[in-house]
């Protein structure tokens, strides 16, 4: 999708944030226009309407996962979601012990929020994910410890786009008495979400990673058997006393408004996008020296992340200013850490450097596959041309084996 | 439907809406990604933090977006309390759920919690802080404008006292902001929360003014965007709202004082002709908030009456209107249980004209004589 407006990019970028659905958008505007009552006004219609904008978009949240409405408690987005999930849950049933286990590719809001416990005095297991980026269930049957309270994993990541399995962990959970949290942030319109069977007790959403506008997310409270959290926000008593604030009701409405249009047509928008993909990778891979990180078969078609060997990640981010894409997650690449998600994936700190994540979307074109693949394909020859480094690789030096010269 | 619940939420301004709309309908990146669709949005959100700083006379890089008034709230309490462990916490007795629930919360984990009375006036006075508490006292939030009374404190005299005793100071202003002036370098103060639904700018969407000599412990993790304060991607749409609902609320404050003002004392002569009490009529209020009562009338009857009639107002605070407790602010003035319990609240906006509250006051006096001619008949 390039936007002729302002001559900006190509948008490969779907994962760190997708643009607002323009059917979104046309069903939010009469909520902060003539319906911007508060939903908590009970006296007058401003609120009535405005209540009823919520609970029907409350409907369609409920419907993607096939949840009851009233398992879904609004937030400001994932990242309040999983704090929320995270330190409510582990306070509540701290009497069960003070042991939590989640993975090294957790989002940081994730990993941020079990921190958080652990300086509280709580203990944690930062699981690394095999080569592949899943998680060895027998492993991670091994770190349960009887005082284990909360396991957190999440669904797809968002930089590598591997899928966990999530029913096979959860079980575990249920087998432990362990209360099993999942960050499905990056996985709504993408795969198919079924809480009636999922043994999964909490689960964080986002809107604005599936169409839907920034300032929104959802947390899913299981009711049978029943789920408790301790809220950390206080104050009004909203969301049945879980999460206090005045609801942002336009903001709710294209939240629900999103996910019903990921339910009506994630299937068919999907082998839509797993066919650019495959077109986008069988392209990138036909460049040498190329390492796709992640499981290629449980991945969602939306994520391509791939590391180029012998070319530099800063000057190749420079490179391709054409195209929109993003080398580590959003939330951290004004950092020029290597990627987090990379390094426990065990790739060396060149490969994470000069990795790229692709993510494509609903707006995506097949042209704009083909000029990534073009541009690509054409930059990194460039950039190999000029690397000392590539040609020792091309004359067959093990570059392992070098010794390199202090000057 | 007139509406007249304008301390409950108000209407988006129709110029609000067209700074917001680019952003939501045409492609927006994430402000932390480094390509030019993410330079943009932060460029934007940049350009509103400055209005929304300027609105309170502040520094920008002392505003910290959140999501909503009572998450600034909760924010400034529990990082305090992170913070700083040996906390004493103090607040009024007319504070929002937002400020009293939180600190309440901090006794459960052992922290010392006072509550400081206001007088019959609704006006919370240093005087009535004990030596005993003053001697530990180490944070103290007071509201600048009650969303109930709508009485004004005297933060500025308040934070003086906070300051010389070595206190903590917080001042919720989200009904004082776009009404009366706000200055928070001049109030000299730790921290101060301000919210856009109230001022004509979209729901979802607030700030905590956060003087740097404090620390500040984050409330939330993650991706640690608001300089690793308020971790969540930025709510793009709305800031920009907020930033130009708070580039407007100069112009409002004039329209409030003059206009406004004026339509308020005439709506309450006419309701004192009634036989209404007025709350804290003799104190400094803002000039767009009534709260009264009728002797001898229910106060759900006559709210629905109106309504009916197509006048929304509000019975006690919006967040609290879904149950039947009367007003705590009512209460902790010492007002009678019974004419707390039939508390009504008009809230005037900039938009309201006065053909709308002449109409008001016509139904009103209708069916305050009908109601008050079945209780005689009851009787």
């Amino acid at each position: 999708m390039k936007n002729k407006l302002y001559d900006m990019p190509i948008y490969m970028d779907y994962s760190a944030t997708t643009p607002v659905d323009p059917r979104v958008a046309e069903k939010m505007i009469p909520y902060i226009t003539e319906d911007f009552g508060n939903p908590a006004s009970r006296s007058h219609p401003y609120g009535w309407t405005a209540e009823k904008a919520v609970e029907d978009a409350r409907k369609e949240v409920a419907l993607l996962v096939n949840a009851d409405p009233r398992e879904i408690i609004w937030t400001s987005g994932a990242t309040e979601s999983n704090n929320l999930a995270i330190k409510g849950a582990s306070n509540f049933y701290s009497k069960k012990g003070k042991h939590i286990i989640t993975l090294a590719t957790e989002h940081k809001a994730v990993i941020d929020a079990v921190r958080e416990c652990e300086r509280i005095g709580y203990e944690a297991t930062y699981m690394e994910p095999e080569p592949n980026g899943l998680l060895d269930i027998e492993k991670f049957k091994s770190t349960i410890r009887p005082d284990t309270v909360l396991v957190s994993v999440m669904l797809v990541n968002n930089e590598i786009g591997v899928i966990q399995d999530i029913i096979t962990i959860g079980n575990i959970c249920r087998e432990n008495n362990i209360i099993f949290h999942v960050d499905a942030a990056q996985a709504t319109g993408k795969v198919k979400i079924d809480l009636e069977t999922l043994p999964v007790d909490l689960m964080s959403f986002s809107a604005h990673k599936t169409y839907g506008p920034k300032g929104v997310g959802a947390l899913y409270v299981r009711r049978k058997p029943r789920i408790r959290i301790e809220p950390q926000m206080h104050g009004g008593g909203h969301e049945r006393g879980m999460r206090s604030g005045t609801l942002a009701t336009h903001q709710i409405v294209g939240m629900g408004e999103a996910f019903k249009i990921a339910r009506e047509e994630m299937d068919e928008e999907n082998n839509r996008i797993k066919n650019l993909q495959a077109k986008l990778l069988k392209g990138l891979t036909e460049i040498d020296e190329t390492y796709v990180n992640g499981d290629l078969d449980k991945r969602v078609p939306h994520n391509l992340n791939i590391s180029f060997n012998y070319v530099e990640g800063e000057s190749l981010i420079m490179a391709i200013k054409g195209i929109a894409v993003s080398s580590g997650s959003a939330c951290t690449s004004a950092s020029l850490e290597p990627s987090y998600v990379l390094r426990a994936l065990g790739r060396s700190d060149e490969l994470a450097h000069s990795s790229i994540r692709f993510s494509i979307g609903r707006f995506t074109t097949e042209s704009d596959v083909e000029f990534t693949i073009a541009l690509l394909k054409e930059k990194i020859d460039k950039l190999r041309d000029l690397s000392p480094l590539w040609e020792m690789f091309q004359d067959g030096v093990d570059l392992e084996k070098v010794e390199w010269a202090e000057h | 439907m007139i509406y007249l619940d304008n301390n409950a939420t108000t209407a988006l301004h129709p110029e609000v809406l067209k700074e917001m709309l680019p952003f939501l309908t045409v492609q927006q990146g994430n402000p932390a990604s480094n390509h030019k669709f993410g330079r943009n949005a932060h460029t934007a959100i940049e350009e509103a933090r400055e209005k929304v700083a300027t609105s309170v006379n502040a520094h920008p890089s002392q505003v910290i977006f959140t999501s909503s008034g009572t998450e600034s709230n909760n924010t400034i309490i529990n990082g305090i309390a992170k913070a700083y462990p040996d906390s004493h916490f103090g607040f009024s007795s007319i504070e929002h759920p937002c400020i009293s629930e939180p600190i309440k919360s901090l006794a459960n984990q052992g922290f010392k919690v006072s509550e400081i009375p206001v007088d019959s006036n609704g006006i919370f006075n240093v005087s009535n802080i004990s030596t005993e508490i003053k001697q530990s006292l180490s944070f103290l939030s007071v509201m600048m404008a009650n969303n109930e009374t709508g009485v004004i404190q005297n933060i500025a005299g308040i934070a003086d006292w906070a300051r010389e005793n070595k206190i903590q100071f917080h001042t919720d202003a989200v009904q004082a902001l776009g009404k009366i002036k706000v200055d928070f370098e001049a109030l000299d103060i730790d921290a101060m929360t301000i919210s856009s639904h109230k001022i004509y700018g979209p729901q979802g969407i607030a700030a905590l003014i956060v003087n740097k000599k404090i620390d500040l412990f984050p409330y939330m993790q993650g991706g640690g965007q608001e300089r690793g304060l308020r971790s969540g991607t930025e709510n793009i749409a709305a800031i920009i709202g907020f930033g130009k609902a708070c580039e407007r609320s100069s112009q409002n404050r004039v329209v409030f004082k003059e206009r406004i003002g004026f339509l308020k004392s005439t709506l309450e002569k006419a309701l004192v002709d009634l036989d209404a009490v007025i709350f804290c009529e003799k104190s400094h209020r803002l000039s767009n908030t009534t709260f009264f009562s009728f002797k001898n009338i229910d106060g759900s009857t006559l709210l629905t009456a109106l309504d009916r009639k197509g006048f929304a107002i509000a019975s006690g605070s919006a967040c609290s209107s879904n149950s039947t407790e009367p007003s705590h602010v009512l209460l902790s003035m010492g007002v009678d249980l019974d004419l707390a319990q039939g508390a009504l609240r008009v809230s005037l906006g900039v938009e309201n004209t006065e053909n709308e509250i002449n109409d008001f006051m016509d139904t009103l006096k209708d069916e305050v004589n009908r109601l008050k001619q079945l209780t005689a008949v009851a009787a």
